[in-house]
This record gives structure tokens, sequence and C-alpha cells, in this order.
């Protein structure tokens, strides 16, 4: 039956992991969002090549499920002489399926804002350097708040994956625990909790940045 | 890189690809079940009922797959829940998508005229026959891009069913590589597998739209 105190007991542990949790995920989109505006630019670019390179990272980091990604990343770097713990290659994989997701946000935000905003920009004799910094981004970037905290939501769930090349991270330790204590229910109920106290948390910064950041 | 090795564990890859489908159509139809009746229940339960419905979807969209497959899988069998790795497996997918197809279902429904209701109402239809007649066919043509949208992203979740032994492709690609020493060509192949599957069933998704909303597009 349900044991109470082994349910409580199991929430120690995984908090502590859950700090791997949270640098998986948060490494993870702060690396994505860098790589993600380099995509996002050669998507908007005007050379086809360019295009094409973006078209096809995008697709393919959507279309290949996350966790074979991950052990085509773990298998691959010491094949090219990179030898790196596996929470290295958890970070990249985290890093590179983001930026893909990264890209179309911010593609999308950037061509949903109205023309006339960068007509009017133009009119009134901004330089595109000026246009892109004080009126597109600022206003692109307001817009993409909420997405962008729905993908990291998305990535904290994700980040439960990497427990499979052996990041000590929630899952792994819910794995961990269940197995000293032959209580699986209580250990993966705990990390169930945990990662709800999480998204709840970050669901609400959300709430918060996009009242704050309303345009 | 040796090619043979896919020869040799080709029945197998082949089976665990035929899984894969049968763990995504089953898994795509049954948490499309399920998340229609959360959203019909949401719209015509009482508060309380939908307080709980909520609940359900916040929980089950809050947490990550792979734990709501372990707790199931061996949480289970502690509250006498002892099921087999495959019916877990279908039992899981059906529970984690049926919150997101549920809110798909929602806002469709709300996009439905009210006029459309009001008239079925008027003349006299009962409540389940506007559900069946007016919210269903008029709601799915304009929820159809999401629902495929989604179903697209489950092809891609089937894969962590592996993890609890279910033989799909995942697990059998596993299998081969462990046995040849093959990781980084069998992931890889894995991988540009699944990229070129995702990218046939997209299309093939679209062209399904283009021909059921064909109507909408031709008089505008």
């Amino acid at each position: 039956m349900f044991s109470l105190s082994t349910f409580l007991d199991a929430f120690w542990p995984l908090t502590l992991a859950a700090r791997y949790t949270l640098l998986v995920s948060g490494l993870g989109i702060a690396l994505g969002l860098v790589i993600g505006a380099f995509v996002c630019v050669l998507a908007l670019s005007k050379s086809r090549a360019a295009r094409t390179v973006a078209a096809l990272w995008v697709s393919y980091l959507r279309g290949v499920p996350m966790l074979v990604q991950l052990l085509v990343v773990f298998f691959l770097l010491p094949v090219i002489g990179i030898n790196v713990p596996a929470i290295v290659a958890a970070v990249v994989t985290t890093a590179i399926v983001a930026s893909a997701y990264i890209s179309e946000i911010w593609r999308g935000a950037i061509l949903a804002l109205p023309r006339g905003q960068t007509e009017a920009a133009i009119a009134i004799g901004m330089r595109p350097r000026d246009t892109w910094t004080r009126i597109i981004l600022p206003q692109a970037v307001a817009l993409s708040i909420p997405q962008l905290i729905n993908e990291l939501i998305l990535l904290v769930k994700a980040s439960s994956l990497v427990s499979v090349v052996g990041v000590m991270e929630i899952t792994r330790a819910s794995q961990a625990q269940a197995g000293v204590t032959f209580r699986p229910l209580e250990a993966y109920l705990a990390a169930a909790c945990l990662y709800l106290v999480i998204n709840l948390c970050l669901a609400a910064l959300g709430r918060w940045l996009e009242h704050r950041m309303a345009v | 890189m040796d090619v043979s090795i896919f020869a040799e564990y080709g029945p197998r890859l082949l089976s665990g690809f035929g899984l894969t489908i049968l763990c995504w159509l089953l898994g795509t139809v049954l948490g499309a079940a399920l998340g229609l009746l959360i959203a019909v229940a949401q719209r015509y339960g009482g508060r309380s009922v939908r307080w709980v419905l909520q609940t359900y979807i916040e929980v089950i969209r809050g947490t990550p797959f792979l734990v709501q497959l372990f707790l199931l899988y061996y949480g289970g069998p502690m509250i006498g829940l002892r099921l087999d790795p495959l019916p877990a497996g279908l039992l899981g997918l059906t529970i984690y998508g049926s919150p997101y197809f549920a809110e798909i279902f929602r806002s469709a429904f709300r996009a439905v005229p009210l006029g459309l209701i009001e008239a079925g109402r008027a003349i006299g239809m009962p409540e389940l026959a506007i559900v069946r007649r007016i919210l269903l066919p008029v709601g799915l043509v304009s929820a159809l891009p999401a629902l495929v949208n989604f179903s697209i992203i489950l092809t891609k979740e089937t894969v962590i069913l592996s993890i609890i032994t279910v033989p799909e492709l995942m697990y059998q690609t596993q299998y081969m590589a462990t046995m040849t020493f093959t990781y980084l060509e069998g992931y890889l192949a894995l991988a540009l597998f699944f990229w070129g599957f995702v990218e046939v069933i997209s299309r093939l998704g679209r062209r399904l739209e283009r021909r059921i909303t064909r109507h909408l597009i031709e008089r505008s």
C-alpha cells in the first residue's frame, strides 16, 4: 500500500537531483536562444542556400525523437574525439533541439509584426540597424515570451530523457530511489510532483513576464 | 560501416517498425477519444467536474511522459494494476495525449458559431444530437490542423516506450546496437529513418487537411 513516509523521504534526494534537471534545461534554453537566433537569421536571409540550411536544421531536429538524437550525440562525440561526461551530451542535445523550435518561434514573431512598423521606421529615416534593434527586435522578443516559456517547460519535461545516458537528474534519481526502497510508486510520484511544481512555477513566471512586457 | 547487419536484423527492425506504427495509431485514436470525452464533459459538466478535469489536464501536461510511464508500469503493480509492457505503453500514450487532444477539441468547439448551436436548439435537437451533428462535424474541420500536428508529435513519443521494454523500433535498434556494437550507426540510421518517416506523414497530413477543408477554400 501507499506509504506516506517513503513518499516524503524521496523528496530530499530528488530535490538535490533537480539541480541537474534545471541545469540541463536552463543551459539548454540559454544556448538554444543563441543558436536559435543564428538559425533564425539564416531562415530570414536573402540567400537561398542559407534558407535551405536553416530549413534542413529545423526539419531534422523537429522530425527526430529527442531520445534518438540524444543517443546519436552521446555516441558521436567520442567517435569524433571529444570525450566528455554524459551531461555535456545532454546539454548539447537539448540546446540544438531547442534552437530549432526557438528559431521558428522568433521567425514567427518577427513575421507577425505589422509591416507598417518597418515602413514607418524607414519613412522617418532610421538606418536598417536601428530599425532592427529599436523597432523590430524589442517587439518580437516581447511577443515571443509566452512561447519561449512554453518551450522551457517542454525542455524541463524532455530533460527526463537524459536519465537514459546516466545524468543524475530527477528521473534518474527517482529510479535510484525506487531501487533502494523497492517502492517505485512513491518514488515516481514524488518525481512527478517535483516536475509539476517546477512547471507551475515556470508557468506563473511566464504569466508575470507576459503581463510586464505587454506591448 | 557494415551494411549487412541491417539485413541480418532486418526482420526484427521491421517488426519493431510495425509495432511503432501500431502504438502510434492506437495511441492517437484512443488519446483523441479520451480527449474528446474530456472536452465534452468540460462543456456540459458542472463546476466540480470542470475543476477535476482541469486539474487532470494540468497534472498530465506538467509531468514528463517518461515519469508517467514509470508510474504506470513500475508503480502500478503496487496498487494492483499489473500490466505487460505493451498495454502499459498504450495506456500511457492514451493518458499522455488526452489533455492535449482535449484542449484541441475544446478550442475547436468554441470556434463553432453560436448561431448553429442555437438553430439546433430552436428546432428542438437534444443536446447529444447537437454534439454529434453540429459541434463534431463543424469543430473537427477547424481542429484538423492541430489534430494532425499533435498526432505527428505522438510518433516521436512512441520511442520512449522502448525504455519500459516495449519491443518497438527503438528497442529493436538498441538490441541490434548492443549485439553488434554498432551504437552510432544504428542510432544514426534510426534518426534518418525517423526524419524521413515524419516528413512523409506530415505531407500526408497536409494533404488530408486540404482534402477535408476543400469546400472552405473553393468558396472563399
